[in-house]
């Protein structure tokens, strides 16, 4: 029997987009407010798991058409990168670096590499996530 | 800045993520396996000379001071076990690429040896103990899934039991930390070392050294804490099995090496001859399967547990001779398990069975094949010229000396024992009249008997060159038995 998931999926088409917004926001809030990489990726993939539930794996798949299998590998190696790249700057491993800037609008600004390895545990999280989720899903 | 110590790290860890993208392409994976491994080799290597030369390398992570960010230390003994280790790693990955199978190398089989291999660099290097937790995580994981991988009904059932005495173990080593935190308030081992020292002799400094003794005796597998692994090492193929049993319990091992030289050096009296008392009993039990199995992967998984007991005797010791034959004993084991696995895998193979009674007359067929196996089994049980000897001599000898005479005689009779078990291997699988096995034609083991002649080879080497190795050893033992050149090295005072 097909059951109509209308509201369902109305309410996951506006409500993905307040997740995700959430989530970046969680992610760049990390250094100085609670949040980061970990839970900015867990939040993301809560909201690709909304899509799941509300549409089905097939439609999900079309929309983010990602083997998660190498999303958690460019992860990893953003992060790996950021902790290597130091040694060419013959610092020790894992040193990182930061300046402030001035853009217009948004005023004083740090850019950290520390966002880098974050970006890294971001992806690794949506991706071992994703992937956990889906290999579950799809088996029979 | 000298970033030579993070090299065995980094080179596993990035062979690791980029072999993930490369997944099902299987010739591109072999050829980047290999050159990790040879690049993780030749920079273990350098490492070791260069700790040989210039004292203990150091670094601070993150270029914090000593007590306050992750310290990496190579000194002696891990730079040589890190050696130790890329060689096997090295040795499994040439025997996979013939044995391991199309279905298992697709399937991540690579990417995650590279992940097992950084994680035991990383627990030799390290010198932090909640980053030593970490990377006994990244160990134990890998671990999990090349004893899986593959899907087999036995695989399923040795992982479950596997994964459950791994978890607890784990969840007891945080519980060991935390306590250790609370008493000395620091992570970095030297500096835990230096609070240690200075709070004297306290009766919950020895209860939490009871209880790294008990996370580490999980993980090594000391008697009574040994029971999981003589399931879960039968489960997984020839080199998955040669790696675990090379590698993982010797982890165990240094760990309790490290803790009980570094650490928990107050209370002598009670917590080593505790560690004596358990290894002796160790080398009781594991002799006592060694020679009760007639499957010679039984046979050499309970030999596993005769060697943590004899390493663990020479460290209970605590002289500085017992602990240079405890890490000549500690480098002899691990490569000559590896080979020893390879090899009864090659014949596993060749009969289809691993029960004695199902092979014979193998010398016939395949004579490389079983001298290489006769060499190595006389370098397990210590013939003199071979690698075996030296190592054992010390650890009786000061045995000896301390006025055990018990634990070194048992040390001393186990090596007999040892050797009868593997004899019996010998004797059983190989002599006797030709057989016909379910395979009519000659198997095809050149490639693969390759990975245990060289294996066997470094352990000839290693033996005949015991001269040239002693001092390096000593050095390596000098370090341990007196943690000062340890706590300079990290602490710069």
């Amino acid at each position: 029997m097909k059951t109509n998931n209308l509201i369902l999926q109305t309410a996951t088409k506006v409500l993905v987009f307040i997740i995700l917004l959430f989530s970046v926001y969680m992610f760049f809030a990390g250094h100085y407010e609670p949040g980061g990489g970990f839970i900015g990726g867990l939040m993301a993939s809560g909201a690709i798991v909304l899509l799941l539930i509300a549409y089905d794996i097939k439609t999900v798949r079309k929309i983010l058409p990602f083997n998660f299998i190498k999303v958690t590998a460019t992860g990893l190696l953003f992060s790996a990168g950021t902790s290597a790249g130091a040694l060419f700057f013959d610092k020790p491993l894992l040193t990182h670096w930061f300046t402030y800037v001035h853009p217009p609008l948004l005023g004083k600004m740090s850019l950290h590499t520390a966002v880098l390895f974050d970006t890294g545990v971001f992806l690794v999280v949506v991706g071992v996530t994703m992937t956990i989720i889906q290999t579950i899903g799809e088996s029979e | 800045m000298n970033s030579l110590i993070t090299l065995p790290l980094l080179i596993p860890f990035f062979t690791a993520i980029i072999l993930i993208f490369f997944a099902k392409n299987i010739p591109v994976q072999r050829w980047i396996a290999t050159i990790g491994s040879v690049l993780t080799i030749i920079a273990a290597i350098s490492l070791a000379t260069t700790v040989y030369t210039n004292g203990i390398q150091t670094m601070n992570l993150s270029n914090w001071e000593a007590p306050f960010g992750i310290t990496l230390v190579s000194d002696m003994l891990s730079a040589l076990l890190v050696v130790t280790t890329s060689l096997i790693a090295f040795v499994c990955l040439l025997y996979s690429f013939k044995s391991i199978g199309k279905e298992r190398e697709k399937y991540y089989y690579y990417p995650v040896f590279f992940f097992l291999i950084l994680g035991v660099n990383g627990a030799f290097t390290t010198g932090d103990i909640f980053n030593m937790f970490v990377f006994f995580e990244v160990m134990l994981m890998a671990s999990y899934v090349l004893l899986v991988l593959g899907g087999m009904k036995i695989q399923l059932r040795e992982t479950i039991k596997y994964l459950l005495v791994n978890v607890i173990s784990s969840a007891l080593f945080v519980i060991a930390v935390g306590y250790l935190y609370s008493i000395v308030g620091t992570l970095n081992m030297a500096h835990i070392s230096v609070r240690l020292h200075e709070l004297g002799q306290s009766g919950i400094v020895t209860v939490i050294a009871v209880l790294f003794l008990i996370v580490f005796g999980i993980k090594g597998a000391i008697f009574p804490l040994y029971f999981w692994l003589p399931g879960s090492y039968y489960a997984p193929p020839a080199p998955v099995m040669a790696l675990f049993g090379a590698l993982l319990t010797k982890v165990g091992v240094y760990s309790i090496t490290r803790t009980y030289t570094l650490f928990f050096t107050q209370d002598v009296g009670y917590t080593h001859e505790l560690l004596e008392i358990l290894s002796i009993i160790t080398i009781v039990i594991g002799v006592i399967g060694a020679i009760a199995y007639s499957d010679v992967k039984k046979i050499i998984i309970y030999n596993i547990i005769v060697a943590v007991g004899v390493i663990l005797f020479g460290v209970a010791t605590l002289t500085t001779e017992a602990l240079t034959g405890s890490i000549f004993y500690l480098i002899h084991d691990m490569i000559i398990k590896a080979a020893l696995f390879l090899l009864i895998g090659i014949m596993i193979k060749i009969a289809g069975s691993s029960n004695l009674k199902d092979m014979g007359g193998l010398i016939h067929r395949y004579p490389g094949l079983a001298w290489t196996y006769f060499i190595a089994a006389l370098t397990l049980g210590g013939i003199p010229p071979l690698s075996g000897f030296m190592g054992k001599v010390l650890i009786v000898r000061s045995g000896f000396e301390a006025g055990n005479y018990w634990g070194a005689g048992i040390v001393l009779l186990s090596s007999l024992f040892v050797l009868f078990s593997v004899m019996k291997i010998f004797i059983n699988g190989f002599w006797g009249e030709a057989r016909e096995y379910s395979q009519k034609e000659k198997q095809p083991v050149k490639w693969l008997l390759t990975a245990p002649v060289i294996l066997t080879i470094c352990a000839v080497l290693y033996g005949l060159g015991t001269e040239a190795i002693y001092p390096i050893i000593s050095t390596a033992a000098e370090t341990l038995s007196n943690p000062e050149i340890y706590i300079k090295a990290v602490l710069k005072e």
